[in-house]
């Protein structure tokens, strides 16, 4: 048997006041750089870099026969009229044992003019141009790059089939049928052989389903540029603001759901708060991460987020499964040495199963490519502190929310019990209650202490 | 004991092979398509088979996501405009006195009489045609005011949304799309439209084609033609049923004509008279014409309207802008042309618009996603790779680390795959990218109920129990923190997918289906695996490899 930890016996819960402590400053460090990044009055950096998911604006992935520098790219795009400070240039990093890709990532900033009128919510705004209006340009500044005696010609790396299929009526006189068939064939070569952009025209005329006799006419009217757009996100800022908002609320509900679900399984307020207290620190932490990094936030992490949440909860709650599991055998224990013993006993399934994920998101991270690179990071992050707030932020908390509740109601019995006389089996209660083990968690665990029900045992 | 076990395997095959049916069945074919045995042995076909079960998403498939909001407002607007003019004309044709109709704001007419004993009568001539409950009606002085009520306004709002869609509807499955989806999208009062069309690589045509504004009108016209816009205007002379429009037309021998004529307001018959519009090629000469030719009703309006005048003129308007304009030479029931000098794709998206009716208010497009099929390709590739490495590394620490009962583990999570691919196909849900990511941590989730169960064995194992009831007392106590952990990540995920939307949606799908599955696996199927090695050993069974 390989075992990680013969047997251990942590004192975790003894240092919580120093994990909290920690905690905080990992929050009030993301919480800084947000305030900081707020008013520092840089463009580029911003509390959050919210993705066009959110801020709105146009990101598309642009392949070149052979990528350009990005301060060519970046003229190229300021002539169109965008702001040259707020444009984001990015290579997509190439595939290991795979051609070069020449592709770059270019996010431009929202450039569509709204029109809010006054009390109206940011998502009830009216947008006065098409969201596409970024990707517009993003095509006018590609196509700068062409030769300028390809003026007038149609190029057959930015259009789409059946557009195409009019060119070749028009410009190589096909008939519907043929022109439909090549036109198709032409974009399959494209997309399936060429991954998206035609090097040379001539390759075309020896595409199979292409008739030969048009060999002339794609020589004379058509071309195939420099560059295509391969795919492009472009969002109004209303619709930004909208997603948002409806993430944050979805998160939240949730959360509550959670929170509610664990108090009533558990039957205690305090596993939930705490449960739901150490998923609000991942979010948290990860978040200000987030933002000192500034790494992109867009719907992708907002997934990655709740996934984070649904792992922080269930490292959580095969803790809280077994201090209530204990519960029923060693209850005179006090919660505190139940909660730290139960830490210990599942510490080698934590470190397996929080290892093992982390090992997938790691391969995520190396092979899962571009897209998911920023979902990746926030698991990556997330699984470190989740595993981590399982153990020194939801327990603690539980605890203080128990000893809060178990010292109110000691003082609330203490005075009872003063004015009526003690019950034979009020003791049990008691030192159960002081230890902060209530009775309704110990009926959960299968154990009665309600005097009455004793008695009529005895009947 | 051993009927048991036998019981369990017979469940576990069951599903197993139920789900290899669903997974690689011929199932998603075109109608009419001849299943034979051969669809469900040859390699090659069962590949072609599981491509066309699993629905991928359009950031996997390349496709396009538009997202339009209609301009609900000027449906109000275009409203109050009709009703300010259909009163005009009410008024004047029965006598009643007044000095002044006019929209004062978008949803609000005012009537200005100078007798205020005509206030009744011009109530109910304006309730003849419009609902009363629909308006509040109000006098000061000697105005009349009707507003429009919130409760209507909203209605009237929905009304043209959902005419919107419909329109849109007709003019995507007319232009040829493959597998479309269109619906409506977030609050009502957002009025938006989702369109989803899977494999359009490049959009803009269908974009162009979607936003036309196609407002067909014959109209009574005078014979003069001016050049200029302040002659015509002199010679309109202030006469309210009449108005200037600009006029251009492209000629089928590629000349064109420009100015501007006198119309009647109101026209003869307009683009919801309409039965058929189609692009016809020029006889001489290049260029397509769009040919078009009424409904019954509409043929009806225009034989009659023709017939009386015969010898005047009349004019094509297309969008305010006359685009021809004809002598009438004799009775014409039921067709008519738009003549000019299109291109065949023009002439052709004219008469697909044209037949698809107008749309009650502009649209804007507020969202557009296209990924090219190429990306997708890769995205797909990658996120495939990246699970298999990430499953690999699984596999290899559990058989290193818990030796035989590893394998166990193992079968467990590729059954675990097998039935989420399964309940994928079944639900038709779509996989889209942050769905593979989801596979990939789902790997992670169900490797943690084998942890679980096997720690616990272990546990029990030291605390010197023999191995049966370590493995009976291990899996039940495991068997109540799997439930408890599942269960709350199942109640999550149905928030998420009630109040989430897209991806995000997609995502809880994805990982509700693979907790159900992995409920199943760890708790039923690996324990049998247990049982049955156990079993082989016979009572006397003192190892186990874990």
């Amino acid at each position: 048997m390989i075992e990680i930890f013969k047997s251990a016996n942590y004192d975790f819960l003894g240092k919580k006041w120093f994990f909290i402590g920690l905690s905080w400053v990992l929050i009030l460090a993301g919480l800084a750089s947000v305030l900081y990044r707020s008013f520092d009055g840089k463009d580029h950096t911003n509390a959050f870099n919210m993705g066009v998911d959110f801020a709105g604006g146009t990101l598309a992935t642009v392949k070149f026969r052979s990528a350009p520098d990005s301060n060519t790219l970046r003229q190229a795009l300021e002539k169109q009229g965008v702001e040259g400070s707020k444009i984001i240039i990015q290579p997509v990093t190439d595939e290991i044992g795979q051609a070069p890709k020449n592709e770059i990532l270019v996010r431009l900033p929202n450039e569509v003019k709204v029109e809010r009128q006054q009390g109206q919510s940011e998502t009830g705004a009216k947008a006065l141009n098409d969201a596409d209006i970024g990707k517009q340009k993003i095509l006018a500044a590609i196509s700068s790059f062409d030769d300028p005696s390809t003026n007038g010609k149609v190029d057959v790396n930015k259009i789409g089939s059946d557009k195409l299929k009019f060119e070749l009526i028009e410009k190589a006189k096909l008939d519907q049928q043929s022109a439909e068939e090549a036109a198709r064939a032409i974009v399959d070569y494209r997309e399936k052989t060429r991954a998206g952009l035609i090097g040379d025209i001539n390759e075309v005329k020896n595409i199979n389903g292409v008739p030969p006799q048009i060999a002339d006419s794609l020589g004379k009217d058509f071309f195939a540029g420099f560059a295509s757009v391969k795919s492009a996100e472009a969002v109004s800022p209303q619709v930004g603001a909208d997603l948002r908002n409806s993430a944050i609320v979805v998160t939240l509900v949730s959360c509550i759901a959670m929170l509610a679900f664990v108090a009533f399984r558990f039957k205690s307020w305090g596993f939930g708060i705490g449960a739901v207290i150490a998923v609000f620190h991942d979010v948290l932490v990860t978040l200000g991460i987030f933002s000192i990094m500034q790494w992109e936030i867009n719907l992708t992490v907002v997934a990655a987020l709740l996934t984070l949440v649904g792992y922080s909860m269930n490292d959580t709650i095969v803790i809280f499964d077994r201090i209530r599991e204990m519960m029923r055998t060693k209850r005179r224990e006090g919660l505190e040495k139940l909660s730290n013993e139960a830490i210990n006993q599942t510490l080698s399934r934590t470190i397996i199963t929080s290892g093992l994920t982390f090992l997938t998101v790691c391969a995520m991270l190396v092979f899962g490519g571009e897209v998911l690179k920023s979902f990746s990071w926030c698991l990556f992050i997330g699984i470190l502190i989740g595993t981590y707030s399982s153990i020194y932020i939801a327990s603690p908390f539980m605890l203080l929310w128990e000893s809060w509740r178990a010292t109110a109601r000691t003082e609330k019995t203490v005075s009872q019990s003063r004015v009526a006389s003690s019950v034979p089996g009020d003791n049990d209660s008691l030192t159960a209650t002081s230890a902060g083990i209530t009775p309704q968690m110990l009926a959960a665990a299968g154990i009665s202490t309600s005097p009455r029900k004793l008695r009529k045992k005895g009947k | 004991m051993n009927k048991n076990l036998r019981t369990r395997g017979i469940v576990i095959a069951i599903i197993t092979i139920g789900c290899l049916v669903i997974l690689f069945g011929p199932w998603n074919k075109q109608k009419g398509y001849a299943r034979s045995a051969s669809d469900f042995f040859s390699p090659s076909k069962l590949k072609q088979n599981l491509g066309e079960n699993i629905r991928l998403g359009l950031d996997l498939k390349g496709g396009t996501h538009l997202v339009m909001q209609v301009q609900a407002d000027e449906a109000i607007t275009a409203m109050t405009n009709n009703n300010v003019q259909k009163g005009k004309d009410d008024l004047t044709k029965d006598g009643i006195k007044f000095t002044g109709v006019k929209a004062a704001a978008p949803g609000q007419i005012v009537v200005e009489t100078p007798d205020t004993a005509e206030h009744d009568k011009i109530r109910e001539k304006f309730f003849t045609f419009m609902p009363s409950d629909g308006w509040d009606y109000s006098t000061s002085g000697n105005s009349v005011t009707f507003k429009l009520t919130n409760r209507y306004a909203n209605q009237i709002r929905k009304d043209a949304t959902e005419q919107a869609k419909a329109i849109i509807e007709q003019r995507i499955n007319q232009f040829g799309v493959a597998e479309p989806t269109v619906q409506l999208r977030g609050r009502e009062e957002d009025h938006q439209i989702l369109l989803q069309m899977p494999g359009v690589d490049n959009p803009d045509r269908v974009k162009d084609l979607l936003k036309t504004d196609a407002r067909l009108e014959i109209r009574a016209a005078n014979a003069q033609k001016f050049d200029t816009v302040e002659q015509a205007n002199a010679a309109l002379a202030g006469d309210t049923n009449k108005e200037v429009l600009p006029y251009r037309e492209k000629k089928a021998d590629g000349t064109s004509d420009t100015g501007f004529y006198i119309v009647d307001k109101l026209p003869v018959i307009d683009g919801s008279d309409l039965r058929e519009a189609r692009g016809i090629p020029n006889q001489q000469g290049f260029g397509f014409y769009v040919a078009f030719s009424l409904k019954p009703g509409g043929s009806e309006k225009f034989g009659t309207w023709t017939e009386n005048n015969i010898g005047n003129y009349l004019a094509v308007v297309l969008n305010g802008e006359i685009r021809s304009v004809a002598v009438v030479r004799n009775k014409i029931t039921d067709s008519g042309q738009i003549e000019g000098n299109f291109t065949q794709q023009q002439a052709e998206d004219l008469g697909l618009v044209l037949r698809s009716g107008a749309l009650p208010a502009k649209i804007t497009y507020i969202e557009e996603r296209t990924v090219g099929p190429s990306l997708g390709a890769d995205s797909i590739r990658q996120g495939i790779f990246a699970s298999v490495v990430g499953l690999g590394l699984v596999i290899l620490f559990m058989l290193f680390y818990y030796k035989m009962s590893g394998i166990n583990a193992v079968v467990a999570l590729a059954l675990n795959l097998l039935i989420l691919l399964a309940g994928l196909v079944l639900f038709s849900a779509t996989l889209t990218l942050p769905g593979i990511a989801g596979v990939i941590l789902l790997i992670g989730m169900a490797v943690d109920s084998n942890v679980l169960i096997f720690e616990r064995i272990r546990e029990e194992l030291r605390a010197g129990k023999i191995v049966s009831s370590a493995v009976d007392t291990g899996f039940n106590k495991a068997l109540v923190t799997i439930i408890d952990t599942h269960v709350t990540t199942i109640v999550s995920s149905a928030f998420l997918y009630i109040f989430g939307t897209g991806p995000v949606r997609g995502f809880a799908v994805t990982l509700t289906i693979g907790l159900l599955a992995n409920l199943f696996t760890a708790v039923y199927v690996s324990r049998s695996m247990f049982m049955w090695v156990l079993s082989r050993g016979g009572r006397k069974s003192e190892t186990i490899s874990i």
